[in-house]
């Protein structure tokens, strides 16, 4: 079984326009990588230079910001929605 | 119609963007900012043009994103900079200025930008106006929404204090009370954004035009001081996006020449201890913020994953300003303080201010040979819940209609100051 990450406007040209993409994973790191496999070029807008989350990057899983969880090591399980969503907004 | 902007740019990796509905980087996911060009500005404005112009944000509109002939306004803006010496000898400062923004159209400074945000997002053709809010910004964007014939779609955490939502549901748009913080709220926001591309949400896709609309707190100061800036300004942070766009106004004024060069304003920052991520880092000297899970009453701060937050500290690092967190007893004690000495009600946020204010004066990062304005940026009666159980939230006694109790009662108390013996 799957998980399923919702995909921002910002990202879905690399998505063929899907806002909703199915990836494998144990963790979040490696959902993520596998929608890089997937749809090559998303890992270079999510990640920088040395591996980790854009700063202007938020991930949620099921509703909760992964950096109060355990970040990209986060264990994830099937059937949870994984959203990428911009930081910059609100206030 | 005239406005002076060349496009859009990130502000993290320089890439250019048109002037529509976007606020975030394609590329890099950073937030993009309104590039003007400067030079034109400099040819058209001058202080006689902004001073024959309307008592409100709309003086200033060769410095805003957007120009209209009729823009969406309530009203927002020119509010009075009060001179508090009552407040300075408390707190033992000299020059200490109050910028009144409990005095806007729906009693916060969000009427500023909300403003700015509506009256571009007509131009782009938006039907519908919609924000994520910690109560003042769904005050505001309900009510222009309802000046400007738009509908409104408003989401707000569900435990808001009740004047905020009231302020709210009265102007008739949507309102949704989410289960849970600002920050979900906002998440959930960003999140409808794409989902919803006809929607303006004037703090998501049409937040580069919105930010702006803070600029006029600078431009306000400055003219108010009889075209000087201030030495040391004091602004409270939620998204640090004010503060970030207070100094960019101060900025601005020297760039187009309104000020004979670019003022040096030490730009400080106020948070609440329960909700102090900005504060949190300029103290530890590190520009990485962790986001927190906010436990203050003061809810319009109360943002714990403050979309500006870098750009907060980079700008109080560079001009040589300082920031505090204070406890809500402090905050509460504050409220009280600005109103005894100076007449003016604030809210919570007021009073995270006022404190931080008194906090760094006691500590000498605010100095007596400073001109110093604090920025007050919300009404009382929108938080009045916040004084329930202190001092200045009842009545100093209840009697009954006659003389004898009267006496009886304005004797017992001991705060008055009266020379003559009451008479019996």
């Amino acid at each position: 079984m799957s998980l399923t990450v919702r995909i921002p406007t910002q990202l879905r040209t690399l998505t063929g326009g899907a806002g909703e993409v199915e990836v494998e994973g144990a963790t979040v790191g490696e959902a993520l990588k596998a929608l890089d496999a997937a749809h090559p070029g998303l890992a270079d807008r999510l990640f920088d230079e040395s591996g980790n989350l854009r700063r202007f990057v938020n991930v949620f899983l099921a509703d909760e910001d992964v950096r109060f969880l355990d970040g990209l090591g986060t264990p994830v399980s099937p059937g949870q929605t994984l959203s990428i969503v911009p930081a910059v907004a609100g206030g | 119609m005239v406005d002076f902007v060349t496009g859009l740019r990130c502000r993290e990796c320089q890439r250019a963007f048109p002037a529509e509905a976007l606020h975030v980087c394609d590329y890099c996911f950073g937030p993009l900012e309104v590039a003007y060009d400067y030079e034109r500005i400099a040819s058209t404005v001058s202080r006689e043009r902004i001073e024959a112009g309307p008592r409100s944000i709309w003086r200033y509109r060769d410095l805003l994103p957007v120009d209209d002939e009729t823009p969406v306004d309530l009203g927002a803006g020119f509010t009075p900079l009060v001179r508090a010496d009552r407040l300075a000898a408390e707190l033992g400062l000299g020059e200490l200025w109050i910028k009144d923004d409990t005095a806007n159209p729906t009693g916060s400074f969000k009427d500023r930008v909300v403003s700015v945000a509506l009256t571009k997002a007509r131009q782009l053709g938006f039907k519908v106006a919609a924000c994520a809010s910690t109560g003042n910004l769904a005050n505001s964007v309900a009510a222009h929404a309802a000046r400007a014939g738009m509908d409104s779609v408003v989401l707000i955490p569900h435990d808001l204090e009740a004047a905020k939502v009231t302020m709210t549901t009265v102007y008739g748009g949507t309102v949704i009370a989410v289960e849970g913080t600002y920050d979900d709220v906002n998440r959930l926001c960003a999140e409808l954004t794409s989902e919803r591309p006809s929607w303006a949400f004037v703090n998501v896709n049409v937040r580069t035009y919105y930010a702006e609309g803070s600029k006029t707190l600078a431009f306000e100061i400055a003219e108010q001081l009889g075209w000087q800036a201030p030495d040391h300004v004091v602004v409270p942070i939620g998204s640090g996006s004010q503060l970030t766009k207070v100094a960019k106004g101060f900025a601005e004024l020297g760039k187009v020449g309104l000020l004979p060069e670019e003022p040096a304003v030490r730009v400080s920052g106020a948070q609440a201890e329960g909700c102090s991520p900005v504060a949190t880092a300029f103290l530890e000297g590190t520009d990485a913020i962790r986001p927190v899970k906010p436990k203050t009453i003061a809810k319009s701060l109360a943002i714990g994953n403050p979309a500006d937050g870098w750009y907060a500290l980079e700008v109080m690092r560079r001009t040589g300003g300082s920031c505090a967190a204070v406890t809500d007893a402090e905050v509460v004690e504050a409220i009280g303080l600005l109103a005894r000495t100076e007449g003016i009600f604030a809210e919570t946020a007021g009073g995270v201010t006022i404190a931080t204010l008194a906090k760094l004066a006691a500590s000498g990062a605010i100095r007596p040979d400073e001109r110093v304005v604090a920025l007050v940026t919300g009404h009382g009666l929108k938080t009045v819940e916040a004084l329930s159980g202190s001092a200045g939230a009842v009545p100093t006694a209840t009697i009954a209609p006659t003389l004898a109790a009267f006496d009886a009662a304005f004797d017992a108390d001991g705060d008055h100051h009266h020379t003559e013996e009451p008479v019996r």
